[in-house]
Parts: structure tokens; sequence; C-alpha cells
């Protein structure tokens, strides 16, 4: 009976990932209709670029050279050197990679723990519901980014990946919330009820009806994830906690910031990580954006 | 008249019980949200302690071999003293450290600070809650106000220049992170520009605290700026769920009856569509104040603004745990009591939920 259930189980999934290979092609045709969408991921594509193939063409030496501090910008030193003679513009090559890890990672176990447990949440309901509601409670009431300052400190950070476990423990209770209301809805649909009428087996009914319906609202979600990690991660770096990457965007602003903003060369430096920064959240929520009008059929009502 | 009697005693009998099942199920709604704010705050304790058990053991040897220094007494008692202190004790049985620690909240102790005598959470949210509740609140119902005017009046004209300037200016503000703009206020006005100071609260060597103009206008004059970029951030947000809710309300029938009785379009908007579209946006006004409590910590670490998020961040990086557990306690049970408030008053407000 569970290996039956198993075998089902395997089926379910294989079937549902090869429709998601098969309605790729529509769906990729579908998402890039919008600009919004085309921007977003061109700027989010030129990033990744630099964070792969930044640091091979303009490696960053680490050597301090104190003879060449606070040059300004020039074609050797496209964004001039720090009060070390370091190069800034490599620092910020070499941190994007960093920032885009961190990005990702939050994003993965984000949506990973948010829709396991809003998809639980609404499909079970009852107690399990209730349980798995409280929990969320929890999370949505402490005050996150203490918590992430809190952790960081007690948790000795080496990888972005430890990071990024941190940024998601606390983040992923909205999420869980409203895909658990979603799971809700498309419950008391006809076609979910024929399907039990008709014993099909759970994970058919999850992975075939439900999961094609809530998976552009996770697709949206993945980016919002994105930016409230680099959000997060920034602002631990600003703190001076999570300090194992001294080229990440955060540390280098946190490190100018340190050394005193009356020094308007401080502040020249700065200038960089911070457009960098602003030019990836932007990027992101036009990514957002745009996938939110294309996917979500309650706006194409309008 | 006899016949009537025995029904009375009957009546009599049972009015405790009837009394207290009508009240129970009339105020259904009032103790169910009482109940869950309840179990909320005491699931949230339990975590927090469990954070709290990561802390490693050796700050208890750490404060005793200081008290041991300070009040010249043998290591083993400065040991125990420092326990019963910092009420935290590494070698203790779980469930016992938990019972203690709960102990210590009732008695109203949230943490003693390890690195001053003297300072516990206590003590910090009394000096540091006035000054953060007065930049974040004064800033919340500026934003609430200009943000609310603005998505009332562009969700009546959605293809005007307006929209488009508003929906940029959301845009903007909503994907930068809060605390660069801050940074970058700072750095345009008050490194660049010096109009107005970057640092601290009031000016320390002029003025004395006290209920004097120099002070009040001292004060002002430094919290403008945190003031301003807590408003141009927060502004965005509430002109987006204006212009949403106020669409919402826009699509009702008791709108188009009232164009059909041929009512002016400003007092369409301002008798129907505002009043109607700002009930959802009172119970988020109120979360949001609720979030106040815990102070904006790399807000206020921007501007150095003793606030109680300036406290929270100082102290983890100086590894003062208790003070911090307390603190953040402290902002969670504010969020759920002012979330509790919230909801219980919501349909005094809004007479549709009291229905159901």
């Amino acid at each position: 009976m569970n290996k039956e259930k198993f075998s089902d189980f395997l089926s379910t999934l294989k079937i549902f990932f090869k429709n998601l290979g098969h309605n790729l092609l529509n769906f990729l045709k579908k998402i890039f209709s919008s600009k919004k969408t085309i921007i977003g991921f061109v700027l989010i594509m030129v990033f990744v670029f630099i964070g792969i193939f930044g640091p091979l063409i303009f490696p960053y030496d680490q050597n301090t050279d104190v003879a060449n501090k606070y040059l300004l910008p020039s074609t050797e030193h496209f964004f001039g050197t720090d009060w070390l003679g370091r190069d800034v513009f490599r620092q910020v090559i070499a941190g994007t990679s960093s920032v885009l890890e961190i990005a990702f990672f939050t994003a993965i176990f984000t949506v990973t723990i948010g829709t396991i447990l809003g998809i639980i949440s609404g499909y079970v309901g009852g107690v399990v519901d209730k349980i798995i509601m409280s929990i969320t409670n929890i999370f949505l009431s402490i005050p996150s980014f203490p918590v992430y300052l809190l952790l960081a400190a007690l948790i000795t950070l080496e990888s972005s990946v430890s990071l990024a476990l941190i940024i998601s423990l606390w983040s992923w209770a909205g999420l869980c919330r409203s895909i658990r209301v979603q799971v809700m809805s498309i419950k008391e649909r006809d076609y979910i009820q024929i399907c039990k009428v008709m014993h099909m087996s759970t994970f058919h009914i999850i992975f075939r009806e439900i999961m094609p319906n809530v998976f552009s609202y996770i697709a949206v979600n993945f980016v919002v994830a994105m930016r409230n990690a680099i959000m997060a991660s920034v602002g631990i770096m600003l703190v001076g906690l999570a300090a194992y990457d001294p080229t990440n965007w955060g540390a280098i602003i946190n490190a100018a910031r340190m050394k005193g903003l009356v020094n308007y060369k401080n502040i020249l430096i700065m200038i960089y990580p911070l457009v960098f920064i602003i030019i990836f959240q932007i990027s992101t929520l036009l990514l957002s954006n745009g996938l939110d009008e294309t996917l979500n059929p309650r706006l194409k009502v309008k | 008249m006899k016949e009537n009697t025995p029904i009375i005693v009957d009546k009599k009998k049972n009015t405790f019980w009837e009394v207290v099942l009508k009240f129970l199920t009339k105020y259904r709604y009032f103790f169910a949200k009482i109940g869950i704010s309840i179990l909320t705050l005491a699931l949230s304790t339990i975590l927090l302690f469990f954070i709290l058990r990561k802390i490693p053991g050796d700050i208890v040897e750490l404060y005793a071999l200081k008290l041991q220094n300070a009040q010249g007494i043998t290591y083993d008692r400065a040991y125990e003293l420092a326990k019963s202190l910092l009420n935290f004790d590494p070698n203790e049985n779980v469930f016992a450290a938990f019972f203690r620690y709960i102990g210590g909240l009732f008695k109203g102790q949230l943490g003693e600070s390890y690195l001053e005598t003297g300072v516990s959470a206590n003590s910090l949210i009394k000096t540091r809650l006035p000054w953060t509740l007065f930049i974040s609140s004064v800033a919340l119902f500026l934003s609430f106000f200009i943000g609310t005017n603005i998505g009332g009046f562009i969700a009546t004209r959605r293809n005007g220049i307006a929209n488009k300037i508003s929906s940029s200016y959301i845009a903007i503000t909503g994907s930068i992170p809060d605390y660069l703009i801050a940074l970058i206020l700072v750095i345009i006005f008050g490194y660049n520009l010096k109009w107005f100071p970057t640092q601290n609260n009031y000016d320390a060597f002029s003025v004395t605290p006290g209920f004097n103009f120099p002070f009040i206008g001292s004060v002002l004059y430094y919290a403008a700026l945190p003031i301003l970029s807590y408003t141009i951030v927060q502004t965005g947000v509430w002109i987006l769920h204006m212009r949403g809710s106020a669409i919402g309300v826009l699509g009702e029938d008791y709108i188009l009856a009232a164009k059909a009785r041929g009512l002016k379009e400003s007092t369409i908007r301002r008798r129907y569509v505002k009043k109607n579209a700002l009930l959802p946006l009172i119970t988020m006004l109120g979360v949001s104040f609720g979030s106040l409590f815990g102070g904006a910590t790399l807000m206020e670490s921007i501007f150095n603004y003793p606030g109680i998020g300036l406290e929270i961040s100082n102290r983890i990086v100086n590894k003062d745990y208790m003070v911090v557990q307390g603190l953040i306690f402290f902002s969670a049970a504010m969020v759920i009591i002012v979330n509790l408030v919230v909801d219980l008053l919501y349909p005094l407000i809004d007479p549709r939920v009291r229905e159901k």
C-alpha cells in the first residue's frame, strides 16, 4: 500500500515537472509580453553576468596600497580607490556574486518553507491548520530585524547560505499565510471536489490541481523574497554583523560609514554600492510587478 | 399568579449560567481574539526563551568576574549573584530555567544588563521609548494624512498625470531600502548642505531638558531629518493602500446611486468614497502603530537617534543579550497587544463586521 502510494507520488511528480517543461515556452511567451518584466529580467541577468564573469575580467586585489588612497575616478580606477588604496570598482564587482547568492538562497528557502506549510495548512485544515497558523502568528508578531541581528550575532556566519538561512527563518510567515488563503479558496472549487469524489490521490490533487494554480503567485513571491533578502542582508551588514565578506555592498557602505561621513571622500566611495543596490532593487521590483500583472488573473479582469 | 411562580423560580436557577452563556456567545468574537493573542504571546515567549538558550555560557563567568572585582567577594558568591542578577544559568535544567525566566517576566523584570550595573531593559524602555515613539508616530500620522489624501484623489482620476507621478514615487521609495533613503538624506542635508544635525536627539551643550522653548525647539530641529525620511518612506505605502481601497469602493452600488442622484463629484469623493475607503486602512494604521514600539533599528542607528531600535542594535553588537531579550519581548508584546486592541475596536467602527 505504502509502496503503491510512493510510486503514485513519483509519477505525479514526474507529470508535474514534465508539464512544467512542456508549458515553459508558452509560459515564457506569456510573461515576456510585459515591458516591465523584460527590463527587470534583463537587468537581473546583467547582475548575474557581472557576478559570474566580473571577477574573472576585473580580479580584485585585496592588498593595500596606501600611496594611492582616495584617488578620484579615472580610466585605471573607474570608481576611484578607498582609504587603503584598493580599487572600489573591483570591490563592487567582487561583491556582486555574494549579494546574488544571498538573494537567491533566501528566496529559495523562504518560498520552500512558506509554500509547503501554506499548502499543508490550507489543504488539510482543522487542527493542523490551527497549529501552523499559531506558529505563523508568532513569527509575524516578533519584529524580524532585531531577531536577524540576534541570530547573526549568536551564530557565527561564514557563508551566504547561513546568512540566507537566518533571513528566511523569519520571513516565510507572510507568504505561508497568503498561500494558505489561496489554497483554501481553490479547495472549495468544483474540480477539486470532483477529484475527491473520484478518489484521486492527495498527491495528484496537490501537485496537478493546486500547484499550477498557485505557481504564478509563488513565482512573484520568489522575486519579492529576493528583494527582502537584499534589504535585510545589507541592513545586517550596516550594523557591522555578518562581516564574513568585506566586498559585499552592505559591508562596503558600512566600512565607509565607519570611516566617518564628515570626510566627503568616504561618501564618494559608498555612493557606488548604494547605486548598485538601488538599481538591483528597482529591477526586482519591475520584475515582480511585471510578473504579477501578466500572471495574476485577478488583475487581468480589470 | 401561583401558576407563574415555578417558572420564575426556574428562571432564577438558570439565570447566572444563562447570562454567562449569552455573554460568551454574544461576544464570541472578542473572546476568540483575546484567547489567540494570549496564546501567541505565550508561544513567542517560549520561542524567545529558546533563542536565549543559544547564548554562550561564558557571559555569566565574565559578569561574575566583574562583580568579584567590583564588590570584593569570592568568585563562587559572585557567580551565584551573577546568575540571579542575569536571571540566566548555563548549567541549569531547561525546564527549571524556563520557569525562572517566566517568573522574572511576571515580576516585570525583562532583563538586566550585564555590561552596566543598574541598567535593565525596563529602565531603557523608560528612557528610550518616548524618543522612538515621538519621531515614529509623528511621521506615521503625517504620512497617513498625506498618503490617504493623495490616494483618494488619484483613485478618481486614474488616467491623470498625478497617478503617473505617484506610481513612480511609490516604485522608487518602495524599492530602495528605507534606511538607505535615510542615509542619502543624511548625506545631502546633513553633511553637504549642513542644514540639519546628523546625530543625537537634542543639542546637549546649549539647552537643558525640561519644558522650555529652547529645548523643544532643539528637539524639533534634531528630529526634522528622521521624521522627514520616515515620512518619505511611508507615504508611498499609504498612497498605494488608499488607492486600492478607494478603487474598490468606487465600484460599489451606492456610489453609482449617488451619481444617479446627481451629487457633485467632490461631494461623492468626500462623503462616500473617502469615508468608506478609510475604514480598512484604520486597521493597518493600528497595526503599524503597534510595530513602532520596537523602534526602527537601522533608521535610528543611521541618525544615531537614542531610541529603542538603536539600543537593540548596539546591545546586540556588544553582546548584552539579556537586555536585548527583554527589548524584543517588549516589542513583540506591544505588537500583539495593539493588534488585539485594534481587532476589538474595529467592530465599533465598522458595523459590517459586527453583524457577523
